[in-house]
């Protein structure tokens, strides 16, 4: 479970965070919305620690981050799996060499327990013959496939998504956020995703915070945000034409 | 301002690379992979040029000494000195601020770009050691390509003014050999150290703390080559100043 305590966050003269209060609970995907600019990537670094927030706190299962030493710090972070938006794999290395790289910086396992482990999360995220290629031979909704990989092969407490979707199709989309959905509720990981894509809220946004200009304007369910008044989150929700026909027709339907 | 600060935030990564080093073993492979490519990776080039610079020195000192009173031996002692003392050294590791260098910042503000740094960094490795360490170590082998230049930058003077009829063989094997000082071999190789260090580091900086997308890259390493020449002919002057001098 991650805590988050009336963070604030600056640049100079731009306060990016603006008080953010918000409880992720473990073993449910946590979505993060918002337009660009709301704030939502430099609130994922806060939670990552890439950041440090001026004012707040960010407590995670019990510990708080700002009290931490160097060394926890440390250990905190190989508790933490990241999704990038654009998969950051490492070009000069295989699918497998990439998903190897944690095990081989930070456990002490023999190279053929590491293969094992290899083998068993690829499969896992259903890529099954792509060990030895290079993430430029891959497509991308593979390429995400490997970075979640990747993400869950250190068995993380955490697990944090910027736009897993971003540059995939609606369908392989969709299969994305089933896999991160399955693989956060099968090894209970407290998962936090930074999205803007609709689809993703409604398959499988268990939590949803929406920030607005720095703050957090609104909070609650997928089956909530659809009921909600907030006319900041509906103005987003509906911003798209096909979404705007579907609240039509739910409207009329409930008169 | 701009430039102190720059030069602020470069001393403060050369300390992040000493600080939380990677796991030995993956840090020997990535000094292994680094010399490969930065040190093997260039002796092509710099065996081409070495050998054509050479060649040049020579005709030129030939060409201008022409009197019968100055001894042709000498032709061979001007490309000795010229080349030990300067082409090897300095002209070289401009070249390879122009290859490596730009090589270097590209890989990284690639790396950069992609999100692969932060990636590094969100699994709690240290990517400027990560990253920089490696390079750093590997290019103390580059001395090895700068002997590999003199011998052969002066291979190319013997061959340019033996066949070309500038000096006979044996008068510039004589100039060789003539009051060979066996500092200057010392002075050229602290230069190359110093230098060495400087095309592993200036690049990885501008890689490093690189903004913006796939242009910026392109930028970055341009202004890192020019930095890094810049920094490597001013250093040039003060080593020589203060170990010749």
């Amino acid at each position: 479970m991650i805590e988050v305590e009336n963070i604030h966050k600056s640049f100079g003269d731009t306060h990016v965070l603006k008080g953010i209060s918000t409880v992720f609970e473990q073993g449910k995907t946590n979505l993060v919305i918002g337009q660009s600019g709301s704030g939502k990537t430099v609130f994922l670094k806060c939670l990552l620690g890439l950041f440090e927030p001026e004012q707040g706190q960010i407590c995670y299962n019990g510990s708080y981050y700002s009290e931490l030493s160097m060394d926890q710090r440390r250990d905190l972070r190989q508790e933490m799996g990241m999704v990038f938006q654009g998969s950051a794999l490492f070009d000069s290395m295989t699918v497998e060499g990439n998903v190897m790289f944690p095990l081989d910086m930070f456990t002490k396992q023999s190279k053929a327990e590491m293969q094992d482990r290899v083998d068993f999360v690829l499969e896992r995220v259903n890529l099954i013959d792509a060990h030895k290629k290079y993430p430029s031979e891959i497509s991308g909704g593979m390429q995400k496939r490997v970075a979640i990989a990747r993400a869950i092969v250190m068995n993380p407490k955490y697990l944090f998504c910027d736009e897993p979707n971003s540059g995939l199709d609606p369908k392989t989309a969709i299969l994305i956020d089933n896999l991160i959905q399955e693989i956060t509720r099968e090894y209970q990981i407290t998962t936090v995703i930074n999205t803007h894509d609709m689809n993703s809220v409604m398959e499988i946004g268990e939590k949803i915070i929406f920030l607005k200009n720095g703050f957090k304007e609104w909070e609650g369910t997928n089956k909530e945000i659809f009921k909600t008044d907030n006319v900041a989150v509906t103005d987003f929700v509906y911003s798209s034409e096909l979404f705007k026909k579907v609240r039509q027709m739910y409207i009329e339907e409930r008169n | 301002m701009k430039y102190l600060e720059a030069i602020g935030k470069y001393f403060i990564m050369i300390y992040e690379v000493f600080k939380k080093p990677t796991k030995w073993p993956i840090m020997r492979s990535l000094i292994l992979k680094e010399i490969d490519e930065l040190i093997f990776g260039s002796l092509g080039i710099i065996i081409f040029i070495s050998f054509f610079i050479g060649g040049v020195v020579t005709i030129q000192t030939a060409l201008n000494l022409n009197s019968p009173l100055i001894p042709k031996s000498l032709i061979g002692f001007a490309t000795r000195q010229s080349v030990i003392l300067e082409f090897a050294p300095t002209f070289t590791s401009i070249i390879m601020a122009g290859k490596v260098g730009s090589y270097i910042t590209s890989s990284i503000g690639t790396m950069k770009v992609t999100e692969q740094i932060d990636a590094l960094e969100v699994m709690g490795i240290n990517s400027v050691n990560y990253l920089v360490f490696p390079k750093i170590i590997a290019m103390l082998a580059y001395p090895f390509a700068v002997a590999i230049a003199m011998y052969v930058g002066i291979l190319g003077g013997w061959i340019a003014g033996a066949f070309g009829g500038y000096a006979p063989s044996g008068e510039f094997v004589k100039g060789l050999q003539l009051d060979f000082d066996s500092f200057h071999v010392t002075y050229s190789f602290i230069k190359t150290i110093v230098f060495s260090f400087i095309i592993a580091t200036i690049p990885s900086f501008h890689g490093l703390y690189m903004k913006g997308g796939a242009l910026e890259v392109g930028k970055a390493s341009t202004t890192s080559f020019v930095w890094t020449s810049v920094v490597i002919i001013i250093l040039n002057y003060i080593l020589t100043q203060l170990l010749l001098g």
